[in-house]
């Protein structure tokens, strides 16, 4: 502990190995919660409509509950394996610790393109809503998306650069702002205050229920991960929270019951107020579907609080993208899965400075390159495979580390249950993800297969064995 | 020119103002600071590994 001097100015005090500058540790529960909440709330903003086109109003709530359960046991999972490996890089380091290099390596870029992949797509939605904002007020010509995409990433970029405590308040306030816009415009449609203009019986009735029978509702599970994809990312945060034992577990369950609540009050809203083909045509339907039922509602004030909840919704998730993908290349730069020189911290700031410019280009070019739905489907499918993950890294860890070796800031309740509804959540999303997009599932595995290949017989000669493993725990079980 | 014109004149300026900040910082950080400084963050001794350890 000799380099450890935690009054020094040049020294944080953080590191037991001869940490001259680290990441800062500011964030409270409030900053996790906006974190994973952040990076998912666009999701009921839109997109998840899609599963209403692929089986029918009562397919996507299915799929919204079986999808709520699947990331439920994501979050209960990643709460007690998280807050005990609290460092940045979330699962890939809990993959590090726990099974081994080559599936961290695996996780790790799971965990990048992911992210990077989601900002892509949030920058093109955030371009897309400025140019309906142009059109709304009277614009007559074609507006050039360009300009707006490309300052959401650098101005979302600069504000990561420059501090996480700022970054992921601004998160907070936009978040909570599109989330009590969701709560708002339930009690203001739904009759609770005033006179309701919800219409669920006619609009869900013979055909319109099941349209597509029970295919649909298989169908329909590819897109009700939408409403939840991205509340892992709160694990990203643990080594700059202050109370990584007790912010990571408050901060995701509380992230995930929000993410139910909304989940719910969407579908309720959106399927009593639009029929089921308009709202199920998220291309040339209904692109955004509260800000619709806003519109339709006739209130110029919901408009006005569903155009902003739409469009804060979309920079906070591309804001906690940034957050996240910049942790996890961060942190494989750290452990020298990449280059030594990503692993770098700025000194004044306090934040992986290289890792956040390194990947602007990369957003860049997915963002003003790529279609949206090609863009959306990867990010979906590296999240996926990192949700396959999670069940066999928390039994793994609860098998090397039972209860009594180590205290969690969270235990998990039922395990090993949990881990199987999961694998066998995701195996049902293989599925249904591969009824429509067989040919990028297939592509994407055959990626990660080449890179693993790459990673075992070039890379994993630099990678820094002896220093890699930090957590103080005892022997694992059977070795 | 429109008034939406202008926003994207001004869209593409702060674009690349944000842009250069961040590249003008890094140069500068890089060049006042050693290698050995910017990248010596080693995964921390955290507090819920420090609380209880009873194996």
């Amino acid at each position: 502990m000799a380099n450890t001097d935690i009054t020094s100015k040049v020294m944080d005090g953080m590191g037991p190995h001869g940490t001259k500058v680290g990441l800062l540790r500011v964030l409270g529960p409030a900053h996790v919660w906006a974190l994973g909440v952040g990076i998912v709330l666009v999701g009921e903003y839109m997109g998840w409509n899609f599963a209403v086109g692929k089986g029918g109003a009562y397919a996507a709530l299915i799929a919204c509950w079986f999808a709520g359960i699947l990331y439920t046991c994501v979050a209960m999972i990643d709460s007690e394996v998280t807050s005990t490996v609290a460092a940045a890089g979330g699962q890939y380091t809990q993959a590090k610790h726990i099974i081994g290099p080559l599936m961290a390596f695996n996780v790790g870029l799971y965990l990048v393109f992911a992210y990077t992949m989601l900002e892509a797509g949030n920058a093109i939605t955030a371009g897309y809503l400025v140019s309906v904002v142009a059109g709304m007020t009277g614009y007559e010509g074609v507006l050039d998306q360009r300009p707006f995409i490309i300052l959401v990433i650098m101005f979302l970029a600069w504000l990561n650069y420059r501090g996480v405590l700022a970054t992921l308040t601004f998160n907070l306030v936009i978040t909570a702002v599109a989330f009590v816009a969701i709560i708002v415009l339930f009690f203001a449609t739904s009759g609770i205050i005033g006179t309701g203009i919800m219409n669920h019986a006619a609009l869900m009735e013979g055909q319109a229920a099941l349209p597509y029978g029970t295919l649909g509702i298989l169908a329909a599970m590819h897109f009700g991960l939408w409403f939840y994809l991205g509340i892992e990312g709160t694990t990203q945060a643990a080594e700059e929270v202050r109370s990584p034992a007790r912010a990571l577990p408050f901060g995701t369950l509380a992230g995930i019951m929000t993410l139910l609540i909304a989940a719910t009050l969407t579908w309720y809203i959106c399927t009593g107020i639009l029929p089921w083909e308009f709202l199920g045509d998220g291309v040339n339907g209904s692109v955004a579907p509260l800000f619709d039922a806003a519109r339709l509602s006739g209130s110029t004030g919901l408009v006005w609080l569903l155009g902003f909840g739409t469009l804060f919704a979309t920079l906070a998730s591309a804001n906690g993208c940034i957050n996240d993908a910049s942790r996890a290349w961060f942190s494989m730069g750290r452990d020298r899965y990449l280059p030594k020189w990503f692993g770098a911290v700025h000194p004044k700031y306090r934040t992986p400075y290289r890792s956040i410019i390194f990947l602007v280009p990369i957003a860049l070019i997915f963002a003003l390159g790529a279609p949206l739905d090609q863009v959306i489907t990867f990010s979906i499918l590296s999240g996926l495979l990192g949700y396959t993950f999670m069940p066999l890294n928390v039994i793994l860890f609860r098998r090397k580390w039972p209860l009594d070796s180590i205290k969690r800031g969270y235990e998990h309740p039922f395990h090993p249950l949990p881990a199987y509804v999961l694998l066998a959540l995701c195996a049902i999303t293989y599925v249904a993800v591969f009824l429509g997009y067989g040919t990028q599932l297939i592509a994407m595995i055959l990626f990660y297969v080449v890179v693993s290949l790459w990673f075992h017989f070039w890379r994993y000669r630099f990678v820094n064995r002896g220093a890699q493993f930090t957590m103080p725990w005892p022997r694992p079980k059977g070795y | 020119m429109a008034t939406w014109n202008i926003i994207e004149y001004g869209a593409w300026a702060l674009s690349a103002l944000f842009g250069v900040l961040m590249i003008a910082d890094w140069i500068k950080t890089d060049s006042t600071n050693s290698e050995e400084v910017l990248t010596s963050s080693r995964e921390g001794e955290l507090e819920a590994m420090s609380e209880d350890r009873r194996g």
